[in-house]
């Protein structure tokens, strides 16, 4: 037991291994993942036990010590990275690439204005604006156009920075995660020098993006579980040991927030921390109430803190973002509401239940593919359609994507004449059969037997008009609210969503979606869908503006139609009612079109045949180009490649007993071969299942897991592979030169990646190392 | 099920005595186990250590203390363990089975290290199973006796008579059979038709329809069509039977997994009295077909899992290749079948992974059943489902509706196509006319007409638009950018296009070039118009395009039908594509040609050529065009592959979603809508749909503590242990098998329906035969006596029975059609049977 006991020191964390590189792997050390019982576990844990028998006052019996070791190889790294990165930061001063689209919601952000962005969760968009209203950015850019010169009130410094910071911390990172897999000082290095000069992450951290962001949290979560994992050895249930554990559900959450890519590592470290946990059940050593502890602490820390996280990220966004803007439109009347200005000016102050005679519009729930309201005027449906189907020739009922006087209806007792409100109001609740009288015509909403304009299977909605035609009327209409409480629940403004069944035929007032031709003004159309098909959101239908209705006159009814709404109520939306529609909203909007110049299937990524030209100077050469440092692309695939085979060689021998490697090193080469290869898999082959449009860009975390794997497998090669002490000598010269040869190679692309300095045509024809590369070069 | 009691009671008094003695072998271990456990609940991990050594076996190493010395010894020390496992295993008592257990939970569970571990427990109930008689609880016995063989005849019968009674109600058409009578029509025609699904179902039902006398004549227009005097009978009988068959095939299976006969009985009674499955076997559908293959390959899988300890025998052979054959069957009817490819390609991985880890194997051996596999299970499947498409190119040889969707090369096979046996010039020249078709599916030919382009749509030049029909308007006439000669003079040299070369496309009747510039196409509008500009083929420098054959090198030539080329735009350096978009009226809504910007290399910016008329050059027969076997096959694989991820589901379209299927949320409607109509309603039983639910829930529960139990170690009886295995991996691979056909679905973008989901609910209904047996052995075995168990269990699996049939009593209707009101009248026999809102009958 001559180990010095851990102390203050330790806790900079880093250096008590760096010296010991050497000594690491021949001591006994148990790389296997942690609740397997590795030979380790007896000499710490006996260590401990020791120290915890001294007496209280054995504390003092030795003098205080403070004792700092600085890793300066880490420093070192940690400084060039940070140097790497933000080096000429502000330049250039122009829209890069996608800051084109981010910079538009740092700019809503710091406005507090609310919008829906369908690319993730609001975490990203959060840290990004943070930076902007740090540099003092007041919000006023037009971001519409990539290339455009940045005005002097855009902080661009300040706004690059979070991400250039984040950026340079994977390199520091990288470090650790090696030196917390077990492996030696040297490896560990290698590590953080090829993320250091990895091209592709410089730029991408460079720029207003959320890429390394992402990275960095992706990093910082699997330390903290290597980190974690280490202390279950030593101290399960100490202070280091909650605190990883507590950081690595953190740091998890933090990663799905910036981006949704970053469920996969989440993914990825729940299903390694439920391998470990497994083994952990088979320990016989344990209590069964302490596996049960142990459970209910990875429960609380990888499930329970990431959810509550991930909450708070979206109470955060909705709590700054207040007041309406330019997504209002998508969300339900109800969630407009609750923003500031906007609708909430309009029906601030409705009456909250609908009466009969009251005057409303109606809103699809629905909103696809546009917003709009339950609409008719005065042109009739024509008598014969295009393919020779006949109509109803009666007054067309659309649905219309704008405010119009022509969205009013009145709610009408069919028993009486009344188009007024009674005082006092009688309510309209669930079941309560109604008419929906067109408050400009004066016409019944009606539908029956005929084929719809563009739905044939569904029936036409119609204004009645009776036109002799042996047609009766058929307007009578059941209200049933779908999201009721109790089947006595009053129609309500707004909150409401309310379906219209048709009493003669059943049918459901359905939005079809389809745009009627230009006798309908392109308007979308309205059908009766009998064939109900249960429940889905273009049959519902809310309330949004209402009015009680008090002119009899139907002249007076017009000049009071057009006229806004007044009284007052609030209505405000609890946060998770909001949540789960924003939440939604987010998971399946939609853009049309995704078409893309630089979009790049996830085939091409590996081989990095594609490149994305992220900015071009107007006037000299000089370019930003998303490219990689192509020596280390290659190095990580064939470092994958030699890991897949070297792993299933040992595994089919181990099958038949023959040991290649020691016990420890095939655990250890196991754990960090599921670690990089998972995190480089998990990261990359879902995007062939995806059907949105990708980008080089998205490959990055992936490609800094494989990166990873690098220098793992060089150390593997060199310890197991070269048996003598030339063949060693000889490996660590190639590897000298091959890293050599990565700095060239990152000196080349520098220029691409940095934007300076410019290059000649020649220069840049130079550069353009594969056919499919796209390197712009001027003709003058 | 009264042919079974009798059999049943029959075999009860000689194998009564057995399970007495089991549980008082039994007995004495729980007392063991009870005493552990009583200690473990308190006791400091000191005390805990005492007394597990106390509990195992002496000499066996305390668990807690691992230290494995050194890395070479643990190898050594696990080929020694199991060694004392095989010589434990061998002689069967109990104490030999279970010393290496504890021995393995000292180890702290080494998972696959040297996977003596998995070796072990597939080999033991083996062996257990070839003692059952003695051990297991009287029923199981039965399985080898005759009374399996009634039984088995007995589910049969049941299945076929549930399949056959009214099939030939209603006489019309019915939902789906408006297509797959259509195609088994085209079959019996010999036309040509498209479709997403590969050919054998449709053969088959083509084939049956030809012996049993239909001519294929009957249109199929569309649901409700009343059949009249043509023969349907054959091929609703022919589905019929492959649906009956199921039954005795998951008979067969859980018997062949559990040995146990109730939970055999129980899963065939489930399946016979699902209306779902009789409905969706009733009618003319590729469904009955294809889970007729799915159970199929299941079942000569378990088979052959079976006969493990016989490799290389008669049987082995037989039913490693009937699982080869049937994974091609399945895979030959539909792309589902791929689900079960890879449920027995993961057994395969898993069993030649034991095989491997016996070191008594010599890797030659291993060599030979490595080989044996790809043999029957690749090789095999492989040349089986090509020759199925060898068979169905050969049968359809003739022009058909189909034929659009196709390459000029693929249509010049079939007789009455234009393209058929026509002879034009095989290489490109100058002057020569030509029609151009895209390459994306359905992608029409290069088009233009007279009209122009409306106001507001970009320039107003004359349209050009992509056309799905042959037309005059079609042709297109190539010439030298610089030159304005007329190349078919007879003064002139024949001049050959070359790829890279700079041409010209003049429209031969309207004498416009084909022209772009950077307006914004009408439609999709990051892309540039594409115009007919000039007169009389002179224009500007807007109308030279740069001609270039894909994977070429420059100066070759450019053939007719087999290049596939991309047209540069020389000014601006978009390709002409077709975006596949249908333009507004004014285009006479034909499809939107652009100019793409973005250089990808994608169908529909590429284009062929495939009339050519060029009266200088000599005609050559196309049949040296024609493409190969291996080209034909994987075209139609990309056609198929596109025309199913083109099945997209619509803004504002109600559609099915995977989650309501196995709650039976919503049916589908086979025939009939209104009150007089004949209605049939394709609807699972829902008693049953819901007990298969239940059991999936029930069943990760009792895997999920057994395994937490076994992997603490705690002692277990043998009989539960045999019980376990049975759930573990009997249950395992069916659940495995219910996972791989039901989880994808989430993941598809395509339109999907109820119906795919009854593939996985044929594992579902084997999974609760063998779930339900397992448990009511396992609690009544611990509660009770032995002789109040075995009433008990007997109770429970009559009970379960029962309820089916019960419930099938009441729901009948769906699958054999109702007349008179609809349910939600009060008058109606199914009034109070609407359980779901969202149910329609």
């Amino acid at each position: 037991m001559s180990h010095p006991p851990p102390r203050a020191g330790k806790e900079g964390g880093l250096p008590a291994q760096a010296p010991a590189g050497q000594v690491q792997r021949r001591a006994p050390l148990c790389p296997a993942p942690c609740g397997r019982p590795g030979p380790a576990q007896s000499w710490p844990r006996g260590q401990r036990r020791a120290g915890r028998r001294m007496p209280v006052l054995g504390a003092l019996k030795r003098p205080v010590l403070l004792r700092a070791e600085i890793n300066v190889s880490l420093v070192a790294l940690a400084v060039a990275a940070v140097a790497s990165r933000l080096w000429g930061l502000a330049g250039p001063r122009a829209v890069v690439f996608d800051e084109v689209y981010y910079g538009q919601f740092v700019s809503l952000y710091v406005k507090r204005i609310f919008f829906v962005d369908d690319s993730g969760p609001p975490l990203g968009h959060a840290l990004l604006a943070l930076g902007g209203y740090l540099g003092g950015f007041d919000g006023n850019f037009l971001w519409n156009r990539i290339g455009a010169e940045y005005t002097m009130n855009v902080p661009v410094w300040s706004l690059r920075l979070l991400p250039a910071v984040a950026g340079a911390l994977c390199v520091p990172l990288a470090y650790q995660i090696l030196v917390e897999l077990r492996f030696s000082h040297c490896a560990a290095l290698g590590a953080a020098l090829l993320i250091l000069l990895e091209n592709s992450l410089i730029t991408q951290s460079r720029l207003m993006l959320l890429e390394s962001i992402l990275i960095f949290f992706i990093l910082l979560a699997v330390l903290s579980y290597l980190k974690f994992c280490n202390s279950q050895k030593r101290s399960p249930f100490s202070a280091t040991w909650w605190f990883w554990l507590l950081l690595t559900g953190v740091a998890c959450s933090c990663a799905v927030g910036v981006k949704y890519m970053g469920l996969f590592t989440y993914v990825l470290l729940l299903v390694i921390a439920g391998i470990h946990f497994w083994h952990l059940i088979g320990d016989q050593a344990l209590s069964k109430v302490s596996v049960l502890c142990h459970l209910l602490a990875r429960g609380l820390a990888l499930v329970v803190i990431p959810v509550a996280m991930y909450l708070s990220f979206f109470y955060l966004h909705l709590t700054l973002l207040y007041r309406s803007g330019p997504h209002d439109q998508i969300m339900t009347s109800a969630f407009q509401a609750s923003l500031e200005g906007g609708l909430a000016r309009i029906t601030q102050g409705q009456p909250l239940e609908i009466a009969y005679g009251s005057q409303i519009t109606l809103r699809n729930v629905l909103g696809k593919p546009m917003p709009c309201w339950l609409h008719s005027h005065k042109n009739t449906y024509p008598i014969r359609y295009e393919n020779g189907r006949g109509s109803s020739h009666q007054q067309q009922v659309t649905c219309y994507p704008f405010k119009d006087v022509n969205n009013w209806w009145i709610v009408k007792d069919p028993g009486t004449q009344q188009l007024v409100v009674s005082n006092p109001p009688r309510p309209i609740r669930h079941g309560h059969i109604v008419q929906l009288v067109h408050g400009i015509t004066t016409r019944y909403l009606n539908t029956h037997d005929v084929a719809a304009p563009l739905s044939p299977h569904a029936q036409e909605v119609s204004c009645y008009i009776d036109y002799n035609i042996s047609m009766p009327a058929q307007n009578l209409w059941r209200v049933e609210i779908v999201n009721r409480e109790s089947d006595a629940d009053v129609w309500k403004t707004i909150l409401s969503e309310v379906r219209f069944v048709h009493v003669n035929t059943s049918a459901m007032l359905k939005l079809s979606g389809v745009a009627l031709p230009d006798w309908g003004y392109r308007q979308l159309e309205v059908v009766g869908e009998k064939l109900s098909k249960g429940y889905h959101q273009s049959m519902l239908w809310n309330v949004e503006e209402h009015r009680y209705g008090k002119s009899q006159e139907q002249k007076e009814r017009e000049v009071e139609l057009h006229s806004p709404t007044q009284i007052d109520i609030s209505k405000n939306l609890s946060f998770m009612a909001k949540f789960t529609e924003l939440q939604w909203k987010i998971l399946t909007l939609k853009n049309e079109d995704t078409e893309h110049k630089y979009s790049s299937s996830p085939l091409a990524w590996i081989t990095m045949d594609t490149n994305i030209v992220y900015w071009l100077h107007p006037a000299s050469g000089a370019q930003i180009h998303l490219i990689g440092n192509m020596l280390i692309w290659t190095s990580a695939n064939a470092a994958t490649l030699a890991y897949l085979c070297l792993f299933l060689w040992y595994l089919l021998r181990r099958r038949r007993r023959i040991c290649d490697v020691p016990e420890d090193v095939w655990w250890a080469w196991v754990f960090a071969g599921g670690l990089c290869v998972g995190g480089w898999a998990a990261n990359y082959l879902p995007f062939f299942l995806m059907e949105k449009t990708l980008f080089l860009y998205h490959y990055l975390p992936a490609l800094t897991f494989q990166i990873l794997l690098i220098p793992v497998v060089l150390q593997h090669l060199n310890d197991h592979f070269c048996r003598s002490q030339l063949s060693k000598h000889m490996f660590q010269a190639l590897i000298v030169a091959w890293f050599s040869s990565v700095y060239l190679t990152y000196r080349t692309f520098s220029p691409l990646t940095y934007g300076e300095p410019p290059l000649s045509p020649a220069e840049l024809r130079a550069l353009r190392w594969k056919e499919s590369w796209d390197i712009l070069i001027r003709k003058h | 099920m009264y042919a079974a009691a009798p059999a049943t009671g029959a075999a009860q008094p000689e194998s009564h005595p057995p399970p007495l003695r089991g549980f008082q072998a039994a007995g004495d271990v729980r007392s063991g186990q009870l005493q552990l456990s009583s200690v473990c609940t308190r006791c400091s991990p000191l005390m805990r250590g005492v007394s597990r050594r106390h509990a195992m076996s002496p000499g066996t190493h305390p668990p807690a203390c691992p230290a494995t010395p050194s890395p070479v010894m643990t190898c050594s020390m696990d080929s020694v363990s199991r060694g004392a496992v095989q010589e434990g295993a061998r002689p069967g008592p109990e104490v030999g089975l279970r010393m290496p257990r504890a021995l393995r939970g000292g180890q702290a569970e080494p998972g696959p290290r040297c996977g003596a571990l998995r070796q072990r427990e597939s080999r033991v109930p083996a062996e257990g199973q070839s003692r059952c008689p003695d051990s297991a609880p009287a029923l199981a016995a039965l399985g080898d006796v005759g009374g399996g063989w009634a039984a088995l005849g007995f589910v049969t019968v049941l299945g076929f008579a549930s399949r056959f009674y009214r099939l030939p109600q209603p006489p019309h058409v019915c939902w789906d059979e408006t297509h797959f009578g259509k195609m088994g029509s085209y079959y019996i025609n010999r036309t040509f038709f498209f479709d997403v699904h590969p050919p054998l179902g449709k053969m088959l039902i083509g084939l049956a329809g030809y012996l049993s006398g239909y001519d294929g004549t009957f249109p199929f227009q569309k649901p409700g069509d009343r059949y009249e005097q043509h023969n349907y009978i054959g091929m609703r009988g022919f589905c019929a039977f492959l649906g009956s068959c199921l039954v005795p095939f998951v008979y067969l299976t859980v018997l062949e997994l559990s040995k146990s006969l109730p939970a055999a009985l129980l899963s065939a009674f489930i399946l016979i009295f699902d209306t779902g499955c009789i409905t969706l076997s009733q009618y003319i559908l590729l469904d009955p077909i294809l889970m007729f293959f799915i159970m199929a390959a299941v079942l000569s899988m378990v088979k052959y899992n079976s006969c493990a300890d016989r490799p290389f025998s008669l049987p082995w052979w037989f039913w490693l290749s009937l699982t080869g054959v049937n994974l091609a069957g399945a895979m030959g009817v539909k792309f589902v079948g791929l689900f079960v490819v890879i449920l027995v390609g993961l057994n395969t991985i898993s069993d030649l992974w034991d095989l491997l880890g016996d070191l008594s194997l010599s890797l030659i051996m291993f060599g030979k059943h490595l080989l044996a596999r790809v043999l029957c299970l690749i090789l095999l499947p492989l040349s089986l489902y090509m020759a199925l498409f060898a068979v169905h190119f050969a049968i359809l040889n003739k022009s058909g509706p189909g034929d659009g969707f196709y390459s000029s090369a693929f249509q010049s096979r079939l007789i009455g196509n234009n393209l058929h046996n026509v002879s034009i010039p095989e290489h490109l020249a100058y002057g020569s006319v030509i029609t151009m078709k895209n390459l994306r599916m359905a992608g029409g030919y290069l088009h233009s007409h007279w009209h122009l382009y409306p106001e507001g749509v970009g320039a107003r030049q004359q349209q050009v638009t992509a056309y799905l029909h042959k037309d005059l308007n079609n042709l297109w006439i190539i010439k030298k950018y610089d030159s304005n000669t007329d190349h078919l003079d007879p003064s002139c040299t024949v001049e050959f296009v070359r790829h890279g070369d700079i041409i010209r496309l003049e429209h031969k009747e309207t004498s416009r070039n084909l022209h772009s510039h950077q307006h914004e196409a009408p439609l999709t509008r990051k892309h540039f118009q594409v115009t007919g500009y000039g007169i009389n083929g002179t224009g500007d420098s807007n109308d030279f395009w740069r001609i270039e054959v894909v994977g070429r090198k420059s100066g070759k030539l450019i053939k007719v039908l087999r290049s596939q080329i991309r047209l540069t735009h020389v000014a601006t350096g978009c390709l002409l594509g077709s975006s596949g978009k249908t333009l507004p009226k004014w285009g006479w809504e034909q499809v939107e040609v652009t100019c793409t910007p973005y250089l990808k290399e994608n169908p529909s910016s590429l284009w062929n050529i495939e009339d050519h008329i060029n009266p200088k050059l000599p005609n050559i027969s196309l049949d040296v065009l024609k493409p190969s076997f291996t080209e034909i096959l994987l075209e139609s694989h990309m056609v198929m592959i596109r025309g199913n991820s083109g099945l997209k589901p619509k803004e504002n379209e109600v559609t099915s979603k995977p989650w309501h299927w196995p709650i039976n949320y919503q049916g589908l409607r086979f025939s009939g809508i209104n009150e007089t109509d004949y209605r049939v309603y394709l609807l699972g039983n829902p008693v049953v749909w819901w007990l298969n639910l239940v059991t999936i829930g029930v069943y990760f529960l009792m895997t999920t503590s057994t395994a937490v139990a076994m992997k603490r170690g705690v002692q277990q009886m043998t009989e539960h242990r045999e019980l376990f295995q049975v759930l573990l991996q009997g249950g395992g691979q069916i659940m495995l098998g219910w996972l791989l056909h039901y989880l994808p679905f989430f993941m598809m973008g395509r339109v999907l329906y109820f119906h795919h989901y009854f593939p996985a609910m044929l594992f579902s209904s084997m999974l609760t035969g063998i779930t339900w047996d397992t448990l009511l052995k396992f609690c009544t075995g611990h509660l009770l006596s032995s002789t109040m168990a075995w009433k008990v269990y007997t109770c429970g699996v009559l009970t379960l029975v029962l309820l089916i049939v019960y419930s099938f009593y009441l729901f009948h209707p769906l699958s054999y059609g109702m007349v008179g009101p609809m349910a939600s009248d009060p008058n109606s026999p199914m009034a109070g049977l609407r359980w779901l809102e969202s149910w329609e009958f």
